[in-house]
């Protein structure tokens, strides 16, 4: 019985097809937008690091004045001396102190040309704070972090490019005309949304490469290579009121978090008392989930396409309910007649339910079609940064036929209604 | 002359509920989105061809660092002798170095500008760039007022200690904020507390960040040469035409001078407008986007008006030729069908402009928009009205082709 209702269905499709077509079309259009731009907000809007979304911090001070602040808002990051200030009295939490720093590294092999390792200055907690993963060796010693010493962490690709790959602890690497012993080489490592990289951009899809104790990198007077605020004594001076290193805490609850929160406050007042701030003190402590939305890590464009998308998807719905309305009244008389010879209400429901899922079924595969297309093509509309994270997977794939499937069963309740409500004695009638 | 008739009009559409508000609501909600996109795209266009106020054509940007450690002295040594290496070639018309680069970044380094000493809030805010005497030879840009930096006014700084300079040229439109009533050359302001004499103005350049904010070409030249020790992108301007075999060159020419620098040998050396294309990558592809999307709403739209309104007409066929037979015209069956459509669309306008208001509103965080001017929904909504009477248009023809004997005939086609 299944069976005659999809030769009947077919067949009527085919008797419309221009209207088929079109329809068909619009519906893959719909849903293969919808499902292609989902993944792509899905994968911008992930974060690799939600366990520890409310358990990490990061505080803000003001400390160039309500004028500065009210054009610029208050800096996304620190000066040294509030880092040091900072570190120094709260010594029980994981702390993270971060800049980003760029080296040039000429090779041992001088056929090769000499290359920029980027990466970051960080204290000892940066590793333990982000759960890094170490392929050979480790990070460096206590008192390195304390003092400053010649060690460095680097990432898989600059090993891949430098040692080929091999264990290189122990080895010396040449950075900025400075010799440094290898402690620790990570495993392949790129976790994003890159949340304390506060100036480039979120999604860089080339892992960090070099890690610098903070200490050190700021003994060799080493530059910042990220953003920096404000106008004063160079970085390393402990007098100096530039903003530049991303600080981050680890704090275990929400207690501790308003804890901190005094904390930060007293330490700012302590300052205007001790004449370094004239204003109020202006502090602020975001989790990093906060802190995500604060630094609108997520691009709008990819939330814009997202809900026109969407919108395209729910005009479509309304304009297949239009379409199918259109389609079944006109054979309202085939109806009657079905009717009349003694078909059911039920046959009729049934045969107009398979001829909507019909058609859902060929939008959605269709849409499926389209979504790989979109999902491939999404680099010649979005940043390779960003556009590489969505990937048509199966699940994602398979979303397109169930939401067209369910969509045009729904635009198809109304129609299907009016279509059974059909009396089989006016058509006769009339004829 | 062709009337009207309202009553029948609106007493039909009550009795065909459902087609009505399907197609009402389908134009609603194709305004609310296409007004909104139409908004979104104006402003990325807008963003995308911006003028950057310099020879974009024949600039080509190398993105030079060097291999450290060097001190600042050294840095400024070796970026002199790249600048005067670049000079010295055929189809070279001048080159400098810089921080940044007007649209394609990658500081912005804003400061106050302000008018008294010891000013609260800065007249205005400007973003410098850290010239010589070749930076608008080599950026092509006109001086309109005064005159350009010379030789001896030109000091060495790094960006951690900009020196105090006495002159400074300014754009036009930075001239117009800080002295919107008189002449701006000659006249002294305060950047950081330091008095600074203007003494040229230079037509409207676009500032390192790609917005359209209001500091958009509100620039500050210093005569400065900035060296950072990591090195600094040079700005080469070429003779017309000369660009692309000078961009082929420089690479080569660069490693010659020196092997101790970092210049990748696939991007290293860049067309300006290279650069230009990759700012406002995001900004282009979500407009190809959501053209794209407007389109098929539109047709969408237009194909659901056809389809219904040629229903209508043929469950209406006897009416139709009943009307025919007591003598209208066929263009009055036009007009009608028309007319029918025209209250359709207006109905769905009415619901739409609120939706397209609400959406605007309640999405303007989330999407990061601007509130929509009601320009933009009066225009949307004209060309709605005006698509819904060409979709409506071979639907009315069919209906005014009905012969006035089809009142005749009993069984319904």
């Amino acid at each position: 019985m299944f069976s005659y209702y999809v030769g009947l269905g077919i067949r009527s499709l085919l008797n419309q097809r221009l209207i088929t077509i079109w329809m068909i079309l619009l519906i893959a259009l719909g849903v293969a937008g919808t499902v292609s731009t989902f993944s792509l907000l899905r994968a911008v809007s992930s974060n690799a690091f939600a366990a520890k979304a409310h358990r990490l911090f990061t505080p803000q001070i003001d400390n160039h004045g309500p004028d500065y602040v009210k054009t610029y808002g208050i800096d996304p990051v620190l000066t040294l001396r509030d880092v040091e200030a900072l570190r120094a009295r709260d010594s029980a939490h994981l702390q993270a102190a971060i800049y980003q720093i760029s080296l040039s590294l000429v090779p041992i092999d001088t056929t090769i040309d000499a290359l920029e390792a980027n990466g970051y200055a960080v204290t000892l907690d940066y590793f333990q704070m982000l759960d890094v993963p170490f392929r050979f060796g480790s990070a460096w010693s206590k008192a390195a972090d304390k003092d400053g010493s010649n060690e460095v962490v680097i990432g898989s690709e600059l090993n891949q490019k430098v040692f080929r790959g091999a264990n290189s602890v122990g080895q010396e690497i040449r950075l900025d005309g400075h010799t440094y012993r290898i402690a620790g080489v990570l495993a392949p490592w790129n976790p994003l949304p890159r949340f304390y990289a506060y100036y480039r951009n979120a999604f860089d899809r080339h892992a960090p490469q070099l890690f610098l104790p903070f200490r050190q990198a700021l003994n060799l007077r080493i530059p910042t290579a990220g953003g920096s605020y404000g106008e004063s004594f160079p970085i390393w001076d402990m007098r100096s009121e530039i903003s530049f290193i991303s600080y981050w805490v680890e704090l275990p609850d929400s207690a501790a978090a308003a804890r901190y929160r005094n904390y930060l406050h007293a330490y700012a007042d302590e300052q205007r008392a001790d004449g370094r701030f004239q204003w109020p003190a202006n502090v602020a402590l975001r989790d990093q989930e906060d802190w995500l939305n604060y630094q609108h890590v997520v691009p709008p464009e990819a939330r814009i396409s997202f809900v026109v998308a969407l919108g395209l998807l729910v005009v479509c719905a309304v304009n297949t309910i239009g379409l199918l309305l259109a389609r079944f009244m006109r054979r309202s008389s085939d109806i009657g007649v079905r009717r009349a010879l003694g078909g059911s209400r039920s046959a009729i429901l049934f045969q107009y339910l398979t001829e909507a899922a019909v058609i859902g079924l060929a939008g959605g595969l269709l849409g499926a079609v389209l979504t790989v297309c979109f999902v491939s093509s999404l680099g010649l509309v979005f940043p390779v940064d960003v556009a590489r994270l969505a990937h048509a997977t199966l699940p994602t794939l398979l979303q397109a036929p169930i939401i067209a499937v369910c969509m045009v069963l729904l635009a198809a309740a109304y129609p299907i209604l009016r279509a059974c409500r059909i009396e089989p004695g006016w058509q006769l009638k009339s004829s | 002359m062709v009337s009207i008739p309202v009553r029948p009009i609106v007493s039909s559409l009550v009795r065909h509920k459902a087609g009505v508000f399907i197609l009402a609501c389908q134009v609603a909600l194709t305004l609310a989105i296409v007004a909104n996109v139409i908004f979104i795209i104006t402003q990325r266009v807008a963003l995308i061809l911006q003028p950057s106020g310099i020879d974009e054509a024949n600039i080509i940007i190398v993105d030079n660092h060097w291999v450290g450690p060097l001190t600042l002295e050294e840095a400024h040594a070796r970026t002199d002798a790249d600048l005067a290496a670049l000079r010295s070639l055929p189809g070279v018309v001048d080159a400098y170095a810089d921080y940044s680069i007007p649209i394609a970044g990658p500081w912005a380094n804003l400061t106050g500008l302000s008018l008294e000493p010891e000013q609260k809030s800065p007249t205005s805010l400007a973003d410098p760039y850290f010239a010589d005497e070749h930076a608008t030879a080599a950026y092509g840009l006109r001086l309109i007022k005064g005159r350009n930096f010379q030789t001896s006014e030109v000091v060495m700084g790094s960006t951690d200690e900009v020196p105090k300079v006495g002159s400074i040229i300014i754009t036009e439109d930075l001239s117009r904020r800080l002295f919107p009533a008189g002449e701006a050359l000659g006249k002294t302001v305060f950047m950081s507390n330091h008095p600074r004499t203007i003494v040229g103005i230079v037509a409207d350049v676009k500032v390192p960040e790609k917005g359209t904010s209001n500091y958009a070409y509100k620039a500050v030249f210093l005569p400065v040469r900035l060296a950072d020790v990591a090195g600094d992108p040079y700005i080469v301007r070429t003779q017309p035409g000369a660009a692309e075999q000078v961009r082929k060159s420089l690479t080569d020419i660069l490693y010659k001078t020196s092997r101790l620098r970092i210049l990748d040998r696939q991007d290293g050396v860049q067309h300006f407008r290279t650069l230009r294309t990759k700012a406002f990558a995001t900004d282009r592809g979500l407009v190809i986007l959501l053209t794209a999307a407007s389109i098929i709403l539109l047709l969408a739209t237009a194909a659901g008006i056809i389809g219904i309104t040629t229903l209508w007409v043929d469950g209406r066929r006897r009416a139709l030729g009943m009307r025919r037979a007591l003598g209208a015209r066929r263009r009055d069956i036009l007009a009608y069908i028309l007319a029918e459509n025209f209250f359709i669309v207006l109905l769905g306008i009415c619901c739409g402009s609120i939706i397209a208001l609400t959406a605007n509103i309640s999405l303007m965080h989330y999407l990061a928009l601007k509130s929509l001017p009601p320009t933009y929904i009066t225009l949307t909504s004209l060309f709605v009205l005006v698509l819904g009477q060409c979709a409506a248009l071979p639907p009315a023809r069919r209906a005014a082709r009905v012969p006035p004997a089809e009142a005749m005939r009993i069984v319904p086609s």
